[in-house]
């Protein structure tokens, strides 16, 4: 059976390959297919036969899906546009992909009732963990079998699920917050760490553990991040990273922007990451609308995209060497990241957030002399980076301090969802821009740098590498800057192009519909996935045919990288977890959103 | 006028007479105040210089703004910390808590003395020089660790913890490493060594125990890249965690005047002390020429700090047993060789 998710112009190509093949092993009646803009295949399945299914995509297909890329869920309950759909108050989305076919499958489970439960899978995959009780977090959805189902984003002492529909999404709708003595008291016994809820012991017969909580705040836990060490001297006999200090909220404040007040939200999930971040949610949205861009807009998108690429590595080498202890480099490096910053702030009028991509196309054109701005930083950063790699990246303490830690190979990597450098250090070449080309990278001439490693001191490797990749790819844009507009000429286009509208009133009343209430996307499900700053980030919307968006999903590839922190750093020592920690290259903002 | 003068002259004779004995030890007390006292400036001054070259390596300005130079950031800072809340947290060991930052000021002062300034200048002259130094050497690591035993932390804990495992390793071949400097010399006098290197300094005969010296010599300040202790990016401030104000600057400032001492150490051991063109007949160019010296080496430690990461402490006493003790044992035999033939049995 096949339902329709989308509005009428939505693609309905054959089958895809995967799907056959599931048809082939399970039959057609447990699955219902739906269509979906991203063309990702997408199939909904009892949540009876939901272990059987993950477990033959994962262990016995041939080219199997090794990553759970991400699990989340939608609260259908006031969704009009289901276009047939099974009926569901909640839906359980479980997104898989396979290195070897590149390609996805988005399963989703079907659950009724207002509290619903389903099984858990990790025991299927490890790294459904986190995500589960992400989704018991948000919506109150149970998952049986989970080993510590607890809330990961919010206090243990929260009151009710933030991204159920019921839940509101502005403090004004609340009482006034106050904090009493007694609250705060309970608030911070709630914080206590206890060894037992882990399965940790407090000790053995002969020694006693000491349990460290490395953070909240920590020089080097980058950001509001608490990692509770079980210790025996100074190796880490098991640890537990704890997030959620830095939860904002930006999945529910989706649902209350329009889809063009959302931008700047973006900027800040990596906050390091700037305009990057506007990409896959542009993307996306865009694919919803049905907005072809002018090459020009592509070509900018992606020059940005990549200054900012090298101002996060920049950024990430510096506080790397630190980390190790190097104390010179990072003042370096914040140099030329300014140096960068300044040729970004030209352009875009912004440092760290621009907010500049816009809905089919950017906020303004190139700002006359940006040419030579651009050509003076990529002439100048090469050789930097040359006397970087002599000063620092060869310095043999610091080889001596990252070669052969936290170690990790690449099925580990696909097994906790690793992406991004993290994942190219193992060996692997998956490099979204490479492996599926957006916004025109398949145009650009460019390597995919790895190592083989996979451990703390390759991770640094590859992103120097990708740093020199990225200079290339912005003298490609330089050099072959295509002329056009900046914006598509399509009535979803936000703001709207102005030039007609004098002239001819259709355009005038689209314009100020388009201006004052926001565009109105068509219904249907989209998604984007693009090679960011940290690994792979993606944005799921669930467009419900209005100006808001129904669900607003943020895959981030921090997220992923910190739950397996753990398998990792075991039997390590406090100086090696720092050091893995910097090789990371996290921001706790792009992990809790 | 002049029998007021004879009066007062009458009164004080008794009390000069009874001083008589007396003065040159006081001469000696208020020789050896001054010289701490300046150390003690020097060593403060160094927290400027260090911020000044530091800022000039990394391409930034450094304190700047205070006096000519920035050279009255010092004097704020001094006041800033006097003048702050002399906090002891409620859960810390109290006396243990209080000593150790005393401990670690005292120990590195009272390592300088030993160290002879010019042909005729310097604290006191003992012929244990050497042994007096190793003592304080091994002294100054109880103020770290019972100021990070006391404080009643984690991370203190663990910073005390390191430097106990961090002296353990380098507190045996920075010992060999000086005995070829005294079996040279023939003394544990350092006023003898230094007359010892009038012909060549030690750098060159004992170039091994040079080389030994050097990690030796960084590890004794916790200075990078032995700043395991207190290592900021993992232990926080490891064992000054909890401290504050003068307390804290006590441990701040006694890493300071520890490079001061340090330095002086190695230009007298090494460097041939005070000698230099010119010294043996005007005293006072020998305080040039060993001031001179020590700053140079005061500058390197900075230089070192600027340079390199931090290695870690199982990697630290690896290369302590494996390398610089095998070294420092060479360098003793080939100087016991050298001596004895030299004696000619």
């Amino acid at each position: 059976m096949t339902a329709d998710g989308n509005a009428p112009h939505a693609d309905k190509g054959t089958p895809h390959e995967i799907v056959r093949e599931l048809f082939s092993r399970f039959g057609e009646s447990p699955f219902v297919l739906q269509n979906t803009v991203d063309r990702v295949p997408t199939l909904w399945v009892d949540q009876s036969r939901l272990g059987e299914v993950l477990r033959y995509l994962k262990n016995t297909i041939s080219r199997p899906f090794k990553m759970l890329y991400d699990l989340t869920a939608v609260d259908e309950r006031l969704r009009k546009n289901r276009f047939g759909l099974p009926a569901a108050d909640f839906t359980v989305v479980y997104q898989l992909l396979s290195i070897e076919r590149n390609a996805d499958i988005r399963l989703k489970v079907a659950l009724t009732g207002d509290y619903p439960s389903l099984p858990s899978i990790v025991g299927i995959y490890q790294n459904a963990n986190w995500y589960e009780r992400e989704v018991w977090d948000l919506f109150g959805i149970t998952f049986n079998g989970h080993p510590n189902l607890q809330r990961i984003m919010l206090p243990r002492t929260w009151q009710g699920h933030p991204l159920r529909k019921e839940y509101p999404a502005r403090a004004t709708e609340f009482d006034p917050f106050a904090l009493t003595v007694a609250k705060q008291d309970m608030e911070q016994e709630a914080l206590r760490f206890n060894p037992e809820e882990w399965g940790m012991k407090r000790g053995t017969a002969e020694e006693d553990f000491m349990f460290l909580n490395l953070g909240p705040n920590h020089p080097s836990a980058h950001g509001a991040f608490r990692l509770v060490l079980q210790l025996d001297g100074e190796e880490i006999v098991d640890c537990v990273p704890d997030i959620g200090y830095h939860h904002r909220g930006a999945e529910k404040m989706g649902e209350r922007q329009s889809w063009h007040t959302f931008i700047p939200y973006t900027d800040r999930i990596d906050y390091l990451g700037g305009v990057m971040n506007n990409l896959p949610y542009i993307l996306a949205v865009e694919k919803l609308a049905g907005i072809e861009v002018p090459d020009r807009v592509k070509t900018i998108r992606i020059m940005l995209c990549e200054f900012f690429r090298i101002t996060s590595h920049l950024l990430y080498y510096g506080t790397y060497c630190q980390d190790v202890g190097a104390m010179s480099p990072v003042f370096f490096m914040f140099v030329d990241r300014q140096k960068a910053y300044d040729v970004i702030e030209a352009i875009t009028g912004f440092r760290m957030h621009p907010a500049w991509f816009r809905i089919g196309g950017v906020a303004h054109d190139l700002p006359q002399g940006w040419d030579r701005l651009v050509r003076d930083f990529v002439e100048y950063l090469p050789k930097r980076l040359d006397e970087y790699q002599k000063a620092a990246l060869e310095n043999s303490i610091l080889k001596m301090r990252s070669r052969g830690v936290a170690k990790y190979n690449t099925a580990d990597a696909l097994e906790w969802g690793v992406t991004g450098p993290g994942l190219r250090a193992t060996g692997s070449d998956f490099d979204l821009r490479k492996a599926r080309p957006y916004s025109g990278y398949e145009n650009f001439d460019f390597e995919v740098p790895t190592a083989t490693g996979g451990d703390v001191y390759d991770r640094c490797v590859v992103r120097v590498e990708e740093m020199r990749q990225s200079i290339r790819i912005i003298k490609q844009c330089l050099e072959n800057m295509p002329a056009g507009p900046y914006k598509a000429d399509h009535p979803l286009t936000c703001p709207p192009p102005k030039e007609r509208t004098l002239q001819d009133i259709e355009t005038l009343i689209t314009h100020f519909l388009g201006v004052s209430w926001g565009p109105v996307m068509p219904a249907g499900e989209s998604s984007q996935m693009i090679e960011a700053t940290k690994g792979i980030n993606s944005y799921h919307l669930i467009s419900d045919g209005s100006t808001m968006s129904y669900r607003t999903h943020i895959r981030t590839p921090s997220f992923a990288h910190l739950q397996q922190i753990p398998s990792v750093i075991k039997g390590a020592m406090i100086p090696d977890l720092i050091a893995y920690i910097a090789s990371i290259d996290f921001v706790m903002a792009d992990v809790d959103r | 006028m002049s029998g007021f003068l004879a009066k007062l002259q009458a009164w004080f004779a008794p009390i000069m007479a009874w001083l008589e004995p007396w003065l040159p030890f006081i001469f000696t007390a208020l020789t050896t105040l001054a010289i701490l006292l300046i150390m003690v400036i020097v060593a403060a001054y160094m927290i400027w210089l260090e911020r000044r070259l530091l800022g000039l390596w990394q391409d930034r300005y450094g304190p700047n703004r205070v006096g000519p130079f920035g050279l009255g950031q010092v004097v704020a800072d001094m006041l800033k910390i006097f003048f702050k809340e002399d906090w002891v947290p409620s859960f810390v060991d109290k006396p243990t808590f209080i000593i150790a930052p005393v401990i670690a000021m005292s120990m590195m002062m009272l390592g300088f003395a030993v160290i002879p300034l010019s042909p005729t200048l310097g604290v006191a002259d003992l012929n244990i020089g050497v042994l007096f130094f190793l003592a304080i050497a091994g002294l100054s690591v109880y103020a770290v660790m019972l100021g990070g035993w006391s404080s009643n932390s984690k991370y203190a804990l663990l910073g005390g913890i390191r430097s106990t495992a961090q002296t353990i390793s380098y507190e045996v071949f920075m010992g060999l490493a000086l005995m070829g400097v005294v079996m040279q010399a023939g003394s544990f006098s350092l006023r003898d060594i230094v007359n010892a290197q009038a012909g060549m300094w030690n750098v060159i005969p004992q170039f091994l125990a040079f080389l030994a010296w050097v990690p030796a010599a960084l590890a004794v300040t916790h200075r990078t890249p032995f700043d395991l202790p207190e290592a900021e990016s993992e232990l926080v401030q490891g064992y000054h965690t909890e401290y504050s104000g003068m307390k804290f600057g006590m441990f701040m400032v006694s890493e300071y005047v520890g490079i001061v001492m340090v330095s002086g150490l190695t230009t007298t051991l090494f460097f041939g002390g005070w000698h230099g063109p010119g010294a043996e007949q005007y005293p006072i160019l020998g305080l040039v020429w060993f001031c001179a010296k020590t700053f140079l080496f005061m500058c390197s430690y900075i230089l070192v700090r600027a340079a390199l990461p931090r290695p870690r402490y199982d990697q630290i006493m690896a290369a302590g047993w494996k390398f610089c003790l095998p070294l420092t044992l060479v360098n003793l035999l080939l100087t016991a060789a050298v001596v004895l033939w030299n004696s000619g049995v």
